[in-house]
């Protein structure tokens, strides 16, 4: 649609999308580092943060990530070379993909899938390989239990995560992202249209599960045992230096950033403002932003909980997902089928 | 070794850990698992030795010594006054503790008996140095169970009582303060008020951490019902200090101990906290009371401070006479005592360090059994020990 507009060919299209989805990714993870853990996460504990590498800190993590990059390159000699060297590669590809679906615009949308949240959430799951990997090929007791930990988890709260999401679906009634927009921004509260009608306010339950369920997914506390620093001192990742780190680390915000922005266009109306026809031009500049800034809010409660919460035991992790999340799920889905044939 | 039998014991450990059972059938070969040298949860570099049959901890040993310094050897070529320089670096957390005891010990051998002002001074201190010490603890548990924030706030405030040692030592860490007979220096001008403010705005930490992590869900799912030890098994393995109190043991050198009538502590009014349930929160939650307590103690000390000099008449050089003294005190970590020998020289003839820290994790092979390894980490954080106390 956005080639169409500007008449560029396929080819030339294509690139201009891939270099904004590779231009995002490493600009999420460095906003969302900057602003929550060194900025946020040190205002709370009563400290500054950095404050030496250009105004305020902000080049902080452009001179970390140099300092990465000058590492040497370890690998123990007892890891699996080929699958040590892959993981992070896969648990950053996972988290690329996810970009892929994720509208910003009533065209600013990479590739716009009719099983848009479908493919998303399959994306997601792919970096628990990678994790798992990760902790088999780093040779490292305390990795594997990371990597084991990593794997239950990713894979129990897969369940609620996708669970939650089948609410908005049964309301929207599309798997496509745009069209859960679009269905948002067309929604009336009681026959008013101002706001549309964000799916936060039949599926609050289901943004709510959502909303812890992306927590464990993407490993912050109090769900982080796979990476429990005080006990497996980094679990998964406890071998990785340098760049290999560094990947993982640009993963584990990209991510984040990107289930934030899910969150955003399920449950927060996404890139539409209210007053703008849907398909207004004027939203292919204005979305984005608009996204940002719901990505931002949605960003602080992540880290906000992360920041102040100790994290669970994984018996204890296993049993809220099993015997609290999915049950729960299971109703808001039943609630919302009776409520989306009753009206 | 224990009072407890091995079948009684067991029982107990399967009762411990009835809901963290794995299922036998399934059990998989086990897997050794070094925590440490080199781990955060162990303040330095203690070594816990662990089996692991998945998560499951089947045995745990802990290996000491990484850290051994020899100062029980060291004393023996150090004069008597010489030495509190050493004993500082023991619990180097409540260092001016570590002094007082020794200082005891030598002052019984000499006859000298400090005057009242610097008794009371001494007590202020010791007592500074225990809310130093512990308000540490109070944020790093925190840490241990993953919460990043309180242990800011215990940096933070803990700052506070440092600069007051400081203020009236000269040192943050090591203040190397007492002297046979009294203490060095009287305390500066102004001392009094700061202090008392101070002790306010540790009253105000204490409840922000009561905020943080007592009042917390998952705190408490991962402290309570975690590393229960009973009294008896606490008595048995000479556990000392805050962990025998959380088991229900009312025990406190301040107010049992010989040591007592030495310090000022008959002179105000405070209370021993105990808890009955012996588990990990119990053991944080009479930390925190004891930090409230001795905020309090210091407060009352500061009002009724007496006047007078601050040191008794001793020889320029001391020559300590022949003879053997054993003084405990009831230190931040726990019991801590010096057996001191004199053969009537300038210098101690041998001296043994009885340090709580070596007690308190001789319990860790007993209590670690059948426990998770996220749990290792709550009760080691929550047993609390200095390494430094550990190999001396």
């Amino acid at each position: 649609m956005m080639g169409s507009l500007l008449a560029l060919a396929y080819w030339q299209e294509t690139t201009i999308k891939l270099l904004i989805v590779l231009l995002v990714v490493p600009s999420a993870s460095l906003i969302l580092v900057y602003v929550f853990l060194f900025k946020m996460m040190s205002f709370m504990q009563s400290r500054l943060g950095p404050m030496e590498a250009g105004p305020y800190g902000t080049l902080q993590l452009i001179a970390e990530a140099i300092k990465w990059l000058q590492k040497e390159d370890i690998q123990p000699e007892g890891s699996d070379r080929r699958v040590f060297i892959a993981a992070p590669i896969v648990v950053l590809t996972s988290t690329f993909l996810m970009y892929v679906v994720l509208p910003a615009g009533p065209d600013a949308v990479v590739s716009n899938l009719d099983t848009g949240i479908f493919y998303l959430l399959a994306v997601s799951s792919l970096s628990a390989l990678g994790v798992l990997m990760a902790g088999w090929a780093s040779a490292n007791k305390y990795a594997l239990l990371g990597g084991l930990r990593a794997a239950g988890q990713l894979i129990a709260y897969e369940l609620p995560l996708v669970l939650a999401t089948m609410g908005v679906v049964v309301q929207a009634g599309t798997l496509n992202l745009q069209g859960i927009v679009l269905a948002q921004a067309e929604g009336e509260i009681f026959g008013w249209g101002g706001i549309g009608n964000p799916f936060i306010l039949t599926q609050f339950l289901g943004f709510f599960i959502f909303m812890i369920a992306a927590q464990a997914e993407l490993t912050q506390t109090p769900f982080d045992m796979p990476v429990a620093e005080s006990e497996l001192v980094g679990g998964y990742h406890i071998e990785y230096t340098g760049f290999r780190f560094l990947l993982f680390f640009m993963a584990e915000f990209g991510t984040t950033f990107a289930f934030a922005a899910a969150a955003s266009v399920l449950f927060l109306g996404g890139w539409w403002i209210p007053g703008f026809d849907a398909d207004d031009n004027i939203l292919n500049i204005l979305g984005p932003g608009v996204m940002l800034a719901k990505i931002m809010f949605l960003c602080f409660l992540i880290f906000w909980v992360r920041f102040s919460y100790p994290r669970l035991r994984e018996d204890q992790l296993q049993k809220f997902a099993w015997k609290f999340l999915i049950p729960l799920s299971l109703v808001n889905i039943a609630l919302t089928g009776v409520f989306k044939v009753a009206f | 070794m224990t009072a407890v039998s091995d079948r009684e014991q067991l029982s107990y450990i399967a009762g411990q850990a009835a809901d963290a059972r794995v299922n036998v059938e399934l059990q998989a070969g086990d897997m050794t698992l070094n925590i440490g040298p080199q781990h955060p949860a162990t303040h330095g570099t203690l070594r816990i030795a662990v089996r692991l049959d998945g998560e499951q901890v089947v045995q745990a040993e802990p290996v000491a010594g990484y850290m051994h310094r020899g100062y029980e050897k060291l004393t023996e070529v150090r004069t008597f006054p010489q030495v509190t320089t050493l004993v500082n670096r023991i619990d180097w957390l409540g260092s001016f503790a570590n002094e007082v005891p020794f200082i005891l010990a030598a002052e019984d051998l000499m006859g000298v008996e400090a005057p009242e002002r610097a008794k009371w001074i001494r007590t202020i201190l010791f007592e500074l140095s225990r809310i130093a010490h512990i308000s540490l603890f109070l944020g790093d548990m925190g840490v241990q169970l993953g919460a990043l924030t309180p242990v800011f706030f215990a940096f933070r405030d803990r700052e506070r009582v440092l600069n007051q040692i400081e203020a009236a030592t000269g040192g943050r860490f090591h203040p190397n303060f007492d002297r046979i007979g009294g203490l060095k220096d009287d305390l500066p001008a102004g001392w009094i008020a700061e202090t008392k403010a101070t002790m306010e705005k540790m009253r105000t930490f204490c409840d922000e951490i009561e905020d943080l992590l007592m009042g917390n869900e998952i705190f408490a799912a991962r402290c309570r019902g975690v590393g229960v030890i009973p009294p008896d098994v606490a008595l048995a393995y000479g556990l000392s200090g805050a962990n025998t109190r959380a088991s229900g043991v009312d025990w406190d050198l301040r107010r049992d101990g010989d040591s007592a009538k030495h310090l000022a502590y008959d002179q105000v009014d405070w209370k021993v906290w105990t808890h009955p349930d012996g588990d990990s929160f119990a053991r944080f939650w009479v930390r925190l009371q004891e930090t409230r307590e001795a905020t309090r103690i210091v407060d009352q000390l500061c009002d009724g401070l007496p006047g007078g000099p601050i040191m008794a008449k001793v020889p320029r050089i001391i020559k300590v006479p022949e003879g053997e003294s054993y003084v405990v005190t009831e230190n931040p970590l726990g019991q801590m005592g010096y057996y001191v020998v004199s053969k009537g020289d300038l210098g101690p003839f041998r001296v043994k360090i009885r340090s709580a820290s070596f007690n308190n994790i001789s319990i860790v092979p007993w209590v670690l059994k059948g426990v998770y390894v996220p749990d290792v980490i709550t009760i080691l954080g929550s047993l609390y020990f200095i390494l430094g106390d550990i190999d001396r």
